[in-house]
């Protein structure tokens, strides 16, 4: 059997709203997935330290404090310098659309607005982790073939 | 006909296919009559405005004297663009003023701490030092203006800025008149701002209540908030049950203290939500008045009829605007604050339409606080006292608000009370099952919210947007550097000594943070003294 997804979802910053991030940890736990709740107050370093150790396949950062664009770029750069972008971020919170949009060109993979239903993330993240497990395994083969050619 | 002759003729009309209940789950009848209300007792169970158990208000006259005040929540950026939003408020009408700090204050964190990087005035103004106090209430004259200040576990040294300010102007601490939220049980069961654990906390709020009996006697040192309770997901009568227990817990801790409670008791006040069910939410109102009257004489032996008053505040629900054809909140605000009104709300902040996507601006705040004097000026609700007392309806709800609000006082005590039901996580248990209880019907269609699950559009959604520049970071560090440049360190080091003494040896705080304040020693440096003697608290992870 495939494993279950597993997904980290993080409250960065010192945002105390954790209402939404509750709600979608909730929904994500009884749509079968693994999940860890970071709890508030979480650096950015922790919650991407916490993504690898724990090998999760997706990050989910909740911001409704008006620092997306401060946390959301920094998450990325820590991802990038530990070599593990294979880890897909995604988000939402009190953010403006201009700036989910600059968001997702930056490397968000997706950004969540308020009144998004549950079982849209569920099918979402499903939809990309396979996508992702996919593209990772060709990757893998073709690694493994490069190096018995050389 | 009679009655059994109606119920039976009724039962054979089809009915909308629905669940009848209030937002919170109660059921609802298709009707109520005099029969509900068998052992009603009028001046028993309601009395008149103003007099005991104050179920129809707690002035005699009500808004027949003066209207309740309208105050809307601000702030945001540095302490000079607030105190502009602050000024054009009152040019156009509102009646007294409401801070809101950013997430380093609230956490008592200076603007250039590492945590702070990216928040500096996004959520809220940000204070680091008496001289932000100062630029702040610039040119706004704080004997003739009542002051809220959201705040909770640095409430100590924003009053105490307060205070300096006022001194500053020649405002003896006597005539202030304002609130500070203060309410810290709240925050670790629901908003989540905190810095020490409960019991430091405890005693930091019951030093504020002392001092300001004696010196600052206007001054409402806690509002007992039930909103965030609300916001974070619970139901209306969670809400209800969970604030006023928090409520009696401050007054138990003041008696503990040594305080007479008929001198800090008047002083208390509260703060509400008004959220979609419109009956449900003034029959909350109604039924917290009275359970507060009935409790501070029967339980707590307050003798001074103003310790019997639940005075409160009122702000509309933010977590029911949508972010979908966002011009229908401005609908949803004015039927919340109309629920607020008809329950009898002392003060009241109306939301903005544009909040579920940044802070508002000028002209959202502006329609938001038109909507209030709307209700004041146009409607005719306020020509008469609790015009919906009697009704059989919210006559039965206020009842059963009342009945299953001693249900939870019972279950909360049995787990130790409040701070050992905080421990074992029991509120925010509580909280995050209703709120994924609530998404959850939501989602299977049983409860409807215009625009996101029923009456949908594709749309751009196309309205302005408040946005807060990076230069207030940057500016907001610059000015703090200079404040500590231009002070006296020795000073300032000296004042910091004698707080954490103070701390350590159980004397009332309050003086030795004025000192501090005085000074312009920084919040941060403030908080970070008490930490080193209080610890900090840490949470218990539940979802």
């Amino acid at each position: 059997m495939d494993r279950k997804i597993r997904v980290i979802i993080g409250k960065p910053g010192l945002d105390g709203h954790d209402r939404g991030a509750k709600v979608v940890a909730a929904a994500l736990r009884d749509a079968g997935m693994e999940v860890i709740y970071t709890g508030l107050h979480q650096t950015c370093e922790s919650i991407v330290e916490a993504a690898i150790q724990e090998d999760v396949d997706i990050i989910g950062l909740s911001i409704l404090s008006g620092a997306h664009m401060t946390i959301f770029p920094k998450v990325l750069n820590l991802l990038k310098k530990k070599r593990a972008e294979d880890i897909i971020l995604t988000g939402g919170g009190i953010i403006p659309e201009e700036d989910m949009k600059k968001l997702e060109k930056k490397g968000v993979k997706k950004m969540f607005g308020p009144g998004t239903p549950t079982t849209e993330i569920v099918d979402w993240i499903n939809e990309n982790v396979r996508a992702k497990s996919k593209k990772t395994k060709t990757k893998k083969i073709k690694k493994k073939t490069g190096k018995n050619r050389s | 006909m009679k009655k059994d002759d109606w119920e039976k003729k009724s039962k054979t009309c089809k009915e909308r296919d629905q669940e009848f209940t209030t937002v919170s789950g109660l059921p609802i009848k298709t009707l109520y009559t005099h029969e509900d209300l068998k052992d009603f007792d009028y001046d028993r169970d309601l009395g008149y405005p103003g007099e005991f158990p104050y179920v129809r208000g707690v002035y005699t006259n009500m808004y027949r004297g003066r209207l309740w005040t309208m105050r809307q929540f601000s702030g945001f950026g540095t302490p000079k663009d607030t105190n502009k939003r602050y000024k054009y408020l009152l040019k156009h009408g509102q009646t007294g003023l409401s801070v809101a700090f950013d997430f380093p204050t609230l956490y008592g964190r200076d603007s250039d701490d590492a945590f702070a990087c990216g928040e500096v005035g996004k959520c809220g103004v940000a204070i680091d030092t008496l001289r932000d106090m100062e630029i702040l209430f610039n040119g706004i004259p704080l004997d003739k203006i009542s002051t809220s200040m959201t705040i909770n576990p640095p409430a100590a040294i924003l009053l105490a800025m307060y205070i300096a300010v006022g001194e500053k102007q020649g405002v003896p601490t006597n005539v202030l008149t304002g609130t500070i939220q203060n309410d810290m049980l709240k925050e670790y069961q629901a908003q989540k701002t905190w810095i020490y654990p409960p019991e430091p906390s405890m005693r930091i709020i019951t030093d504020i209540m002392g001092y300001c009996s004696d010196n600052v006697p206007k001054w409402n040192t806690i509002s007992i908030s039930g909103y965030h309770i609300r916001e974070a997901g619970s139901t209306a009568l969670q809400e209800l049950a969970f604030t006023l227990k928090n409520g009696f817990t401050y007054v138990e801790y003041g008696i503990k203290a040594g305080l007479s409670v008929d001198k800090f008791a008047p002083r208390l006040s509260h703060f509400f939500n008004s959220h979609l069910d419109f009956f449900e939410e003034i029959a909350k109102y109604r039924a917290a008045r009275r359970i507060w009257a009935r409790m501070m004489q029967n339980k707590y032996n307050a003798q001074n009829p103003r310790s019997y008053l639940m005075r409160f505040h009122t702000q509309t629900a933010g977590c029911t605007l949508t972010a979908q054809q966002p011009e229908n909140n401005i609908i949803r605000t004015a039927f919340q604050a109309f629920a607020a009104v008809l329950g009898g709300t002392q003060s009241l902040h109306t939301n903005s339409m544009d909040e579920t996507f940044a802070l508002p601006t000028e002209k959202a705040v502006k329609i938001a606080l038109r909507t209030q004097q709307l209700i004041a000026c146009e409607t005719g609700v306020a020509n008469t006292i609790d015009p919906l007392g009697g009704s059989y309806y919210i006559e039965t709800l206020t009842d059963e608000m009342e009945k299953g609000a001693y249900e939870y006082f019972e279950k909360i005590d049995k787990l130790g009370g409040v701070v050992a039901a905080i421990d074992k996580g029991f509120f925010q248990r509580e909280i995050s099952r209703s709120a994924y209880e609530y998404q959850k019907k939501l989602e299977r269609k049983e409860r409807f919210h215009v625009g996101v699950n029923i009456f949908k559009e594709d749309e751009k959604v196309n309205i302005e947007i408040l946005k807060i520049s990076k230069e207030v970071e940057r500016d907001q560090v610059k000015l703090l550097k200079k404040v500590k440049k231009e002070r006296n360190n020795a000073k300032v080091k000296e004042t910091l000594k004698r707080l954490r003494m103070a701390a350590a040896n159980d004397e009332n705080l309050m003086p030795k943070i004025l000192d501090c304040v005085k000074a312009y020693a920084t919040l941060g440096e403030m908080c970070n003294t008490l930490k080193e003697e209080f610890g900090e608290y840490h949470e218990p992870i539940i979802f």
